[in-house]
């Protein structure tokens, strides 16, 4: 650095922080040297939020959060602005995209136990991120009120309706009116566009905080901070972030988007599965499509709201498809207290594990499949099956995990 | 929060002054967010705009299921035909709630044919599960219902199954049969949905 900008440095630095955060966050944050592939997921999830939050302020300049033109103002960016196709489809892709990575990024949590002591804390702030990501797809889902805007957007809300005693008033406070109408329309565009981006950024700014405060895992599932060089006092097994990381993470991102462009040009509604074809009609109060189903990401869930078709304790099966579909997504937030293995990671975790997470995978994909088929008397009985699967995953964790055969841990991290 | 006299101990009056605080604090939270959240319950407008519908029936055939709309919400008014009549009372043993104990009709709808007139069946066509609407499905035995599929109203999104009278299956998500709305007949052929006194027409 030359002169003049030491000096400038230093008349920052006495105002505002910005070597020592740099140095904390980047050049001096010590990360795990044996990073897999696996660990690109956070960095694209940051890439694809970054993505929508931009396609997302240019499409509000020609969208209309109105009933009556809505749906409209949505086919006018895709035909007569100006590449309003290409920032919409940049949009759309990025937001099944989103859940591609964050995923990914949840499975490769789950495979070397990041959810762990000491990181708890960090595990249930990504879920609130997860859970304030799955309401923005909702919302956007809604806003080109077409027919699966339209129904997709009717059964969320009635299951709050589902909810004993104040399930009515809910769902009129919700929707501002006694039905879903262009009240809801607009108010699910101000959570859309104000409420939820700012929780969401918020969020992950205190994720990423709450990483570098505990540092992060990694796929042998030790701590590097137990293991430090005594001279240097730095972490025997990390390397700075800063080259190393911000070098993979950029391949990471380069591979990325390859794959993101592929799909925005070639297959921006990728067979019905990221827009599905009956959102290509406006929205029609008076008929529910045929065949309706959410988007590929919710299919899981959906599936075991549907599963449920018997009443049970003097509940009758709504409700208790409802509760169960919350709990499936709730449940994830218990993982920390519900592994009692006494090892972190897959690679040194016994058979049990390694099964109990291949059959969750299975029901997870099964579940999915299943959620964008019309139901059955067949597909009910499978997904009651896979749901069963499903929670026992997690309800079963404390014994499997416990009695499980672990190999012990190395010393230091392995390639 | 600790710093209070010297000891490091509260003094009374300091933990008074705390707790008043907080709890005015408190109050002046849940007045200040009232007003934001009552703003957000349906306005004076969408509560205005219930008025009660008409619907002709005079071109309906039996067997035909005709479409109106009232508060939003798809009405149903179905003239079934004597077989389509003869065939609910087999049903019974399938159904979860054949005899309409639950409160999903007015009293006057409260019998076997969940109607005024027997033929005439009116009923909102609205999933009692989750909202969606229902489609009208008359014949018998399809192949994806099942061979004693009787004709009646099958979800497409979750399933459920309901009678011709409205009345819900036993086993599906949907748990109560479909609300018959408050309704009169003017004359023979002159439906009001949305109320039952002719004078508020």
């Amino acid at each position: 650095m030359s002169k003049q900008q030491n000096s400038m440095m230093e008349w920052i630095d006495k105002r505002f922080p910005l070597t020592i955060t740099w140095k904390a966050h980047l050049s001096e944050y010590y990360a795990p040297k044996n990073f897999n592939f696996w660990y690109y997921f956070g960095s694209l999830a940051l890439l694809v939020l970054v993505n929508q939050l931009l396609t997302g302020i240019f499409l509000t300049m020609n969208y209309k959060p109105d009933a009556g033109m809505a749906f409209a103002s949505v086919e006018y960016i895709m035909r007569d602005v100006d590449f309003g196709w290409l920032i919409r489809y940049m949009h759309s892709t990025g937001a099944s995209m989103f859940f591609v990575v964050v995923y990914l990024h949840m499975f490769r949590g789950m495979m070397y136990g990041s959810y762990r002591k000491p990181r708890e804390l960090l595990w249930l702030i990504g879920m609130a991120i997860f859970f304030v990501l799955m309401s923005m797809a909702f919302t956007g889902y809604i806003l080109p009120w077409g027919q699966m805007s339209y129904w997709g957007a009717q059964v969320i809300v009635s299951m709050f309706g589902a909810i004993p005693v104040i399930g009515d008033t809910l769902s009129n406070w919700i929707l501002g009116d006694f039905m879903l109408s262009d009240a809801a329309l607009n108010r699910f565009f101000a959570y859309h566009v104000v409420t939820l981006p700012v929780l969401i950024v918020v969020l992950v700014f205190v994720h990423i905080i709450a990483l570098h405060e505990t540092g992060s895992n990694n796929p042998d599932g030790i701590e590097i901070k137990a293991n430090k060089d005594p001279h240097t006092g730095l972490p025997v097994d990390g390397i700075p972030f800063h080259p190393y990381y911000t070098v993979k993470d950029i391949f990471g991102v380069v591979g990325f988007l390859i794959v993101f462009c592929g799909i925005i040009f070639f297959a921006p509604e990728m067979g019905g599965y990221f827009l599905e074809d009956n959102n290509f009609i406006p929205a029609n109060p008076l008929h529910t499509p045929d065949h309706i189903a959410p988007v590929w990401y919710f299919t899981p869930y959906y599936s075991m709201l549907r599963a449920v078709t018997v009443n049970f304790l003097g509940v009758d099966a709504k409700l208790w498809g409802v509760i169960l579909m919350a709990a499936s997504v709730v449940i994830f937030c218990f993982l920390p207290w519900l592994d009692r293995s006494p090892v972190k990671s897959i690679r040194y975790k016994g058979p049990y594990f390694k099964f109990a997470l291949t059959l969750f995978v299975i029901s997870f994909f099964v579940l999915g499949w299943l959620g964008t088929k019309s139901p059955t008397p067949l597909y009910t009985l499978l997904a009651q099956i896979f749901t069963v699967i499903y929670f026992a995953f997690f309800l079963l964790m404390p014994w499997y995990s416990k009695i499980d055969k672990t190999k012990p841990e190395p010393k230091n991290v392995t390639k | 929060m600790t710093d209070s006299g010297d000891n490091g101990k509260m003094s009374g009056r300091r933990r008074f002054l705390l707790v008043a605080t907080s709890v005015a604090g408190a109050v002046a939270g849940a007045g200040v967010a009232t007003p934001f959240l009552r703003s957000m319950m349906p306005s004076e407008r969408a509560k205005a705009a219930g008025a009660p519908v008409e619907v002709d029936i005079s071109k309906l055939e039996p067997g035909m299921l005709l479409t109106a709309e009232w508060r939003g919400k798809v009405v149903w008014v179905l003239k079934r035909t004597p077989e389509m009549l003869d065939n609910l009372e087999k049903l019974n043993s399938q159904l979860a709630d054949p005899d309409s104990q639950r409160d999903q009709q007015p009293p006057y709808a409260q019998n076997h044919t969940r109607s005024i007139k027997p033929e005439i069946l009116v009923v909102l066509g609205v999933c009692t599960h989750l909202g969606c609407s229902p489609v009208y499905r008359k014949d018998i035995a399809p192949a994806d219902l099942g061979s004693d599929w009787l004709g009646g109203f099958f979800c497409p999104c979750h399933g459920s199954k309901f009678d011709l009278a409205g009345r819900v299956y036993k086993s599906v998500p949907a748990p109560s049969n479909l609300v018959v709305p408050p309704y009169t007949y003017l004359s023979d052929n002159r439906l009001l949905v949305g109320s039952d006194s002719k004078e508020s027409a």
